[in-house]
This record gives C-alpha cells, structure tokens and sequence, in this order.
C-alpha cells in the first residue's frame, strides 16, 4: 500500500452504471477507498445530459448540466468512470454555457476538478502500479480505448499503465483498437446497420486477438460490445477497468 | 448543381452496405491511404506534425477572418499578371461565366483536370448542351465520366471501382478487348486523352490553392494532366471555391507539404504547377487567355456562421474519409451528393441546403477519429452537434430533424432524470415489468437467464436488439447499494 494520499473526492457514476451496472460503481468505489480515497456520492445525482446534448437538444441538456453543476458545486476532485461522461462535465458543458458567464465560470470551475477513474489515478493518486490496489488477475485481455477518453480527454496512457501492471494479466493486442465501436449513443438506434458493422469489427478483433477479457473506461461502448458478443454466444468477458483493479469486484 | 440525394442517405446506406464489391474496395482502398499518411506522420515525428497543422491552422484561420482583404489583394495580382479574374455567386453564374467564354471564343474540345468544384457546379452538362466536347483527363474522372457516374472520394474520385469494373466499362465504352491489367488500361487511357490535349481550345483545371500576393493558381497533381490542360490549349480557365486563397508563397510551403502527405502519404506530388497568368510574349507556349473563377455558391453562408466558418479551411484532402468507420463501410455515394464523409456531411448542408441534407450530420457516433487525421485540425465533431442543434427542433419543419416522437423523448428523459424520485419509480416500474414477462411471458423479449433483452418489443430499443442483445435492469441500482450499506467505509 502507498501512503494514504488523504483526499477526498465525489463520484459521479454515471447514469448507465446506476441502473444497469451498479457492480462497477462499487468496485469503483472499493478501489479508491483502498487507496486512501473518502469517497462521497451526492445523492440527487442523475444523467448528466449527454444523450440529450448529442442530439441537438440543448436545452434539456442545460437542464440536466445545471444540476451537476449543483451538486458538485462544493466537491474537491469529481471522479467518473467513464471518459464519454467525464468529458461531458470537463468539455462540453463549458460550449453548452459559452454565453452565459455565471453558469460558464461555474463549468470551468467544475472542469477543473473533474477527473476521469484512471486518469484521477494515475495523474492524481500518482498510482504507478497497479498492484497498489491489491489487484491480480489470471489470464489474458485486451484494452479497448473509448474515443471520447482518448479524443475528447486526451487520456491514453493511463489505462495502459494501470492494466499493464495488473500482476498475472497478460495483455494481447487489439487490432483496430481505436476504431469506434459503433456504439455512439442514439446514433446505435438512428442507424442500426451501420452501428452493427462497426460493432461487428469491433468482435471479430476482439475475439481474434485471442484474449479472455475485454477491458474499457466506458460501459456505454461495452454494453455494445458485450451485446453483440452475448448474440454471437461469445465467452469472451467484458470488463471495466475499475473491475479488474478490485480485489473483491462482484 | 448535380443532382441532390442527401436526403435518401438512410436508404442509400443500407444499400451500400449490401455491395460486398464496394466494402472490398473501400477497405483496400482506404486503409491503404492512412498507412502511408501515418509513415508520414512518424517520419515527421508527431510533436512536428502538430506544429505543422497549427501553423496550417492559423493561417487558413487569418485568411479567412480577413477574406475580403486577401480576395481584392489577388484580384489585382491577377489582373496584373494579365489574367482575369471573375466571382460567381452560385453555381448557375459561374457556368454562364465558362459558357460565355467558351461561346464568343468559338470552343470545340475542353479537356479539364480534376475539380470537385467543377463537379459542384455541374459544369461538363452545361458545355455539352452548348456542343462542347468535354474531356475528364485524371484517370479517375475518366473512369467515372465514361461510367456516367460522380465521384465517391475527394482525392479519389472511381475508389467504388475495381480494375474487374474498369476493364469491362473500357471494353464497353472504348470497343476494346477486355483487358485489366492495370499498366495496359492506363496506357489506353493515356492514348485517347493525349490527342486530345493536343484538339482542346479550352483546358479547364481546378486549384488547390491560389496565392494572392502573386495572383498564381497553384495545383497538385501525380498524372501531369494537369500540365497539359493549363499549357496545351489556347485558353486556361481555374475554377475554385473562394476560401482556396492564401497569402502568400511564403505559406504555400506548409501546405505544399501537408496536403499530399495528409491525402496519399506521398511527400509531394509528382507535379506541382504554379500558374501566373496567361502566356507572356517571351514564352514558347502557354495560354493565350487565363481565367480564374472564384466561385461562392454557399460559402459566405458557412463564413457568416462563426460555428461552421472553420469548414472553410478545408484542403480537401480525404484523410477524414479515409479514417471515419461511417465512410468505410457506406462510401461516397451514399452521401448523396459531391462532398462525402465527415467533411461532406458539415458542407453538403451548407451548400445544397439543411432542407435536404439534414439527415447528414446525423450518420456519425461522433468517435472524433476525423478531427484527429485533419491536416487544418478542424473540428469536424463539433461541428456536426451545432447542426444537430440547429436542426433537432428547428421551427421550420423542412428543416427539423428530430420527428415528434424523439422530441417528446427528450423531453420526457429531462423531466425523469431532473427528478430523481421520479427515477427511481420509473426504475422500480421496469424491474416489475421485467418480472411479469418472466412470470407471464408476453413479449417474450428476454433470454432463458433472464439476463438479457434479446427482441425489444418497441423501437428504439427493438432497433437495437436486431443484432446486439441488451441487458436487464439489475436488482438494485447503485444508488440503492450505497443507501444499503456502501456508504460507509469500514475498510
């Protein structure tokens, strides 16, 4: 164990992992708490707007930012388990309040201490290996980077670092790995047949990479991912990240 | 302007996706193309790639906010150079402009070079109409003018064909034994349009750029036709769009290098023409007469808008095509119109009209994958949301994306996630449907395990369990777990 770094930080869970992956939220939280984390988790807490945002309903995406914006209005550091999410607080929300200067500076403030799981372990905790977090894992896996992590985040190594040092998990290589996976919210829906093909890719490199495991920041690409996967009665296990850095995940 | 099909790109997608021939060729094609740009880039090392397309940035940047500037700056080079320079404020102005040269000038033959805006205009059925013999000279827009078709890429234009399509069109079209072998078929290429380049009157090119301190037209080309269509026949006339200008020499040089190594991964083009006005009493050969047609056609509409104004500083180079999962699987045609992909799907609304294109910006997830390739840096995602936002509940129903029932989604989904009591009823709601349909099946929509959703009763859910299964609602949310005893830390 390092140090307990005596911090305290909020978590946002994200909508999608409240109602259908409440596992992951808890493995969230049993990892940051092992690393010395208070973990606090304001209640009213909902969506943060994105699927609303992505479709040109800004208005109903205020709505919803404006209560985010509330409730970790007195947080130090915010932490999401999703790059997509994260980059809704830290980067879309200041474009959503670009012409209101109150809410704008209260985005700005919010960006500033929002973090995305990996990247607040990484580039906060200062985690170097992930051992740290009592985590091993027998087998192997493949990482799949989010594109709103790496594109809209910028955050790409610090996955990589934490799964690497994963004692027993042996890492294969994901071809195409920063293709999309097709998921891309209502865009799954508007156009299912070409969703479909790219999830399609997505499998046939997941399975052909040999790897057990697939492992991601978002469970919004994954629940693509696992679904075209269960459909094609894959045994391949889709996992967040948090999961494999947790001793007891669920 | 070229037929208008942007509107059917749901049905001209699924279409595509059908051709196996054309993923093949999209898939070699493409791929092939982004390699050699990422050699490139390694080549460069990343760090100074970055600084190049910052450097490209703030120039098309400045140009653009000072365009009326640059514009006059280049109408009096050009004039000077002894050229002539026209504006055209759509696509009707600037083919009478070519038509009326091409009319009091007494033009049989034209040969032209490859321009997407030419393809834009719907230039060559307005010369032919008027008797004009009108002749593709990049082999690509030969191929697809003997098809009878229009391009499917900007760099590119036959990528949807095979050399299998291509030798049964030229034994069709040429009454040649078929033959596809590639070195053969262009050399049949070569030996028509060779004569005539020699018959042309008129030689029509595009241009990537165009120099206002100079007043040159600068264009790139691997094939030397555009060579021969600016210096063979007697007058010369470029067609452009009017945000191709630049400053100056000085800044065509970080262009130079981008643009063929962001398009093809070469580091330059075999041929680079510059060309600055009409043949001058010492020259040997050259034009009699250089015409240069700045065309608007929708584009102050895109400058007008300082949300879409950075679809101006497009090179059109493809490496966003290239990239885009959407593209690769649906190619150029399904787009609908001249400019596909995720460039052709911020400008095709601009230019042909929200009315018709608002479909567009729909087709992407959104990946980002675009904004990272694009020489210029531009940020296509974000534009393709604004156009979203503009469209999704526009008062003009022509214009309006969203139908009815996915505007009262979005109002229902603000109102149940603003509330979260109201959440956690509606949550508890679906768990007991969930529970009923096992007990009592009636949908039967779940998996023996009753872990997954496998045919979803009702759109847009049903949409998406045609070939993904999805999963149930879980016993307990996380809100849940923590009230019941996670909140407390005993670790």
């Amino acid at each position: 164990m390092t140090a307990k770094p005596n911090v305290t930080a909020d978590l946002y869970v994200t909508c999608i992992i409240d109602q259908l992956y409440p596992e992951v939220g808890v493995s969230v939280v049993n990892v940051l708490r092992r690393l010395g984390v208070a973990v606090g988790f304001p209640k009213d807490q909902t969506c943060c707007g994105q699927p609303v945002y992505n479709t040109g309903f800004n208005r109903e995406a205020r709505t919803l930012a404006k209560r985010v914006l509330e409730q970790f209005r007195d947080s130090e550091y915010v932490v999401v388990p999703s790059g997509s999410c994260a980059a809704t607080l830290r980067v879309f929300y200041l474009e959503l309040f670009a012409e209101e200067p109150a809410l704008l500076e209260e985005a700005k403030a919010l960006a500033a201490k929002t973090y995305e799981f990996s990247e607040f372990l990484v580039d906060v905790l200062k985690v170097e290996d992930a051992s740290v977090c009592g985590a091993t894992h027998q087998g192997t896996a493949v990482y799949h980077p989010s594109c709103h992590l790496m594109r809209e985040l910028g955050v790409k190594t610090q996955p990589r670092k934490l799964l690497g040092s994963v004692p027993g998990l042996e890492e294969k290589e994901l071809e195409g790995a920063e293709i999309c996976c097709g998921f891309g919210g209502t865009f799954s829906v508007k156009f299912p047949h070409i969703s479909e093909g790219m999830v399609g890719d997505k499998i046939t490199n997941v399975q052909a990479s040999g790897a057990e495991t697939l492992v991601s920041c978002d469970m919004s690409c994954l629940m693509n991912i696992a679904g075209a996967l269960n459909r094609q009665e894959s045994n391949i296990k889709v996992r967040h990240l948090a999961q494999i850095l947790d001793p007891n995940s669920l | 302007m070229p037929e208008i099909k942007t509107q059917d790109f749901s049905a001209a997608s699924v279409a595509a996706m059908a051709d196996p021939k054309l993923r093949r060729a999209l898939d070699r094609v493409a791929s092939g193309f982004e390699v050699a740009r990422l050699a490139r880039v390694a080549e460069a090392t990343p760090e100074v790639w970055d600084a190049w397309r910052q450097e490209a940035r703030d120039i098309k940047a400045h140009t653009i906010e000072h365009l009326d500037y640059y514009l006059d700056l280049l109408h009096t080079n050009v004039t000077a150079a002894g050229g002539r320079l026209h504006f055209a404020k759509d696509a009707d102005e600037a083919n009478e402009i070519v038509a009326h040269i091409a009319r009091t000038r007494n033009v049989k033959v034209a040969t032209k070079s490859k321009s997407m805006v030419s393809e834009e205009l719907a230039l060559n059925p307005v010369l032919e109409a008027m008797g004009v013999e009108v002749w593709e000279t990049d082999l690509g827009e030969y191929i697809i003018q003997l098809a009878e078709e229009t391009p499917s890429h900007l760099v590119a234009p036959a990528l949807h064909k095979s050399k299998e399509d291509v030798a049964e069109l030229f034994s069709e079209k040429l009454g040649i034994p078929y033959d596809e072998d590639i070195y053969h078929m262009a050399a049949t290429a070569r030996e028509v349009l060779r004569d005539k380049f020699m018959e042309a009157d008129l030689g029509i090119s595009g241009a990537n750029f165009v120099v206002a301190e100079t007043g040159t037209l600068v264009i790139i080309t691997n094939e030397g036709n555009g060579r021969l269509c600016t210096s063979a026949p007697r007058i010369h006339i470029g067609i452009t769009g009017m945000e191709k200008v630049i400053p100056s020499m000085q800044d065509l040089s970080i262009f130079l290098r981008l643009l063929p190594q962001s398009a093809t991964g070469q580091r330059i083009t075999s041929y680079v023409s510059m060309i600055t006005g009409p043949r001058r009493s010492e020259d040997e050969d050259g034009p009699e007469e250089f015409h240069l047609i700045l065309v608007d056609n929708g584009r102050s509409k895109m400058l007008a808008d300082p949300a879409l104004r950075e679809a101006l500083y497009c090179i059109r180079c493809g490496a966003c095509l290239n990239i885009c999962p959407v593209y690769a699987r649906v190619g150029g045609h399904a787009y609908g119109w001249v400019y596909p992909g995720p460039i052709g799907a911020v400008v095709s609304p601009m230019l042909v009209g929200l009315k018709k294109a608002k479909e567009l910006p729909q087709a992407s997830s959104l990946c980002g994958a675009c904004r990272e390739v694009c020489p210029i840096k531009i940020d296509i995602p974000r534009m393709l949301l604004d156009l979203r936002t503009k469209t999704a509940e526009s008062p003009d129903p022509s214009v309006r994306s969203a139908p009815a029932s996915e505007r009262a989604f979005a109002r229902v989904y603000a109102k149940l996630m603003s509330s979260p009591a109201l959440l956690r009823m509606a949550t508890r709601f679906g768990r007991f449907l969930q529970k009923v349909e096992r007990v009592i099946p009636f949908f039967s929509p779940m998996t023996k395990d009753g872990k997954w959703i496998r045919n979803a009763p009702v759109p847009p859910l049903s949409k998406w369990t045609r070939s993904r299964d999805l999963p149930t609602l879980p016993k307990q949310t996380f809100h849940e777990l923590w009230e019941k005893g996670l909140s407390s830390d005993d670790s």
